[in-house]
């Protein structure tokens, strides 16, 4: 009655290096055929095979927030979820936010709010936030906060993307 | 991270068959602590089974009149469920008091049970970790342990379990049905996870040919009077130097049940039955949750960077019990704790 625990370890050259596996993914409305390795996670997948580079990798171990998309209309962090598992998924980053040359209403208020510094984390927070208002839980800025809770900026901008999250949600801050 | 295979399963049954036949493979469901931990060669395994698309993601009323919760439901989901919001509000508000709303998106009931301890030593592989290399030694006992356990630790690992949500399922006696080889068997959650004496490599009781399918509660939820309270370094998104789960039933001003678990405190979510019974047929006052913390802390040992953590647990035990007799638990949105 052993439970499995990381001790059980494999000799490294004992495994035979896989093939790549096909994934199908409509990213921002179109389709994406790609090959990947079991690994590549989907974050890896969008920069490095699609390359759709505004998708950040900021800490890749799910702590900061800068990888966030949409994934089935959920959001989630891509450096976390290998896009083997994600094969049929429709997935949203933030070159998908805008429609026709209109930025999507967030864009515009992070922009009215000056709701970045040095802009890196924020596609994390636009995709986040969209995700948010879907979600329909937030209401206050407190909880706007709270649920925002896993974009991290650091350059602080946390007053004026609340702000900027409340415009577009129709609320007077 | 290193190779590994990759396959799915296409039901329980080959999910057990799949797992049976390879020791070093692992189920995926959300990923949200796996791959963190290949990330950092903490786990290595061979094979990832994924077991993301088998049909364990409903949350059904059992027939006497619990809830039985399918081990794929994701955590935001079980947190915004309705009969979870009204039946087992404490559940919803552990729920949300851990990670953040896309890790809870992605993170499964069933794998948040099986999460590793953030033990900083576990993750950091040129260290001595009984937990990651046993026998090799456990650095946290005379290092950094400002995180680490004050009950039910041993020489050989003073490491936390770091989920929230399971704090409360333990203080609503909740039930893990699995599956293996054999059939399928339920776990009473004292017993699923376990404390980690000589053997810390092993988080709990699963075997490893087995598979979590649900997790049951019974219909008791408490939700008059609970609240769950968390303390932490920051205000969101940090593991819980302290968490505190507490449930009372009440006639007037006497307690009739109690419920009383904490988290960050040990290998296991820590429930006291012993404590629970030190407040039933009391009066809900502030003497009474002063004795149950009491003999909850009995025992409590710190180490040098986490001693503050009795007398924070202490603390914490009263306001939250104090909270869940007024019937004023503790927002998980708003901080301030009153």
């Amino acid at each position: 009655m052993a439970a499995r625990t990381s001790t059980a370890r494999p000799l490294l050259d004992s495994i035979p290096v896989p093939d790549k596996i096909p994934v199908a993914l409509i990213v921002n409305g179109i389709e994406a055929q790609l090959r990947v390795a079991p690994w590549t996670t989907l974050l890896d997948a969008l920069r490095d095979h699609l390359n759709l580079t505004g998708t950040k990798k900021g800490c890749d171990h799910g702590q900061c927030g800068a990888c966030t998309v949409l994934v089935d209309g959920r959001r989630v962090n891509s450096c976390l979820t290998l896009a083997v598992m994600k094969d049929g998924a429709t997935v949203t980053t933030v070159e998908g936010l805008a429609t026709d040359g209109a930025l999507h209403p967030l864009q515009q208020a992070f922009i009215d709010h000056d709701a970045f510094q040095c802009g890196y984390c924020t596609p994390g927070q636009l995709c986040s936030a969209v995700g948010l208002i879907q979600e329909g839980k937030a209401k206050s800025a407190d909880e706007i906060r709270e649920l925002m809770s896993g974009n991290i900026c650091r350059c602080g901008a946390y007053p004026n993307i609340v702000a900027a999250i409340q415009q577009a949600m129709g609320v007077k801050p | 991270m290193i190779n590994f295979q990759y396959a799915r399963a296409t039901d329980v049954a080959d999910a057990v068959r799949q797992i049976a036949a390879d020791p070093t493979a692992k189920f995926i469901a959300g990923g949200t602590n796996l791959i963190d931990l290949m990330k950092d060669d903490v786990e290595r395994p061979s094979r990832l089974i994924d077991i993301s698309r088998l049909p364990l993601k409903t949350v059904e009323q059992t027939a006497d009149g619990g809830l039985r919760i399918g081990a794929l439901v994701p955590n935001s989901d079980l947190a915004y469920h309705p009969l979870v919001e009204q039946r087992y509000p404490m559940l919803a508000s552990a729920i949300l008091a851990g990670a953040s709303q896309q890790l809870r998106n992605m993170a499964s009931t069933g794998g948040n049970l099986l999460q590793r301890t953030r033990c900083l030593y576990f993750y950091d592989t040129v260290t001595r970790c009984n937990k990651r290399e046993p026998g090799s030694g456990c650095s946290a006992i005379t290092g950094i342990n400002r995180m680490s356990g004050i009950l039910g630790t041993s020489e050989a690992c003073i490491a936390t379990h770091p989920s929230d949500m399971c704090v409360a399922l333990a203080a609503l006696e909740a039930k893990v049905r699995v599956v293996g080889p054999a059939g399928e068997r339920l776990i009473a959650f004292a017993n699923f996870h376990r404390l980690p004496g000589n053997t810390p490599q092993f988080d709990t009781n699963l075997r490893s040919n087995e598979i979590i399918t649900a997790i049951e509660l019974p219909a008791q939820g408490f939700a008059s009077n609970y609240s769950y309270l968390k303390i932490r370094d920051r205000l969101s998104y940090a593991f819980a130097l302290v968490s505190v789960a507490a449930a009372l039933e009440l006639e007037g001003d006497v307690i009739k049940e109690a419920r009383l678990a904490l988290g960050g405190v040990a290998h296991k979510p820590w429930r006291d039955t012993e404590a629970e019974a030190a407040l039933r047929g009391q009066a809900a006052n502030p003497e009474a949750f002063s004795h149950a913390a009491d003999v909850l802390l009995r025992d409590a040992k710190g180490y040098a960077h986490n001693s503050f953590k009795i007398d924070l647990a202490r603390r914490a035990i009263i306001r939250t019990l104090t909270q869940a007799a007024r019937g004023t638990p503790q927002s998980q949105s708003n901080k301030r704790i009153r």
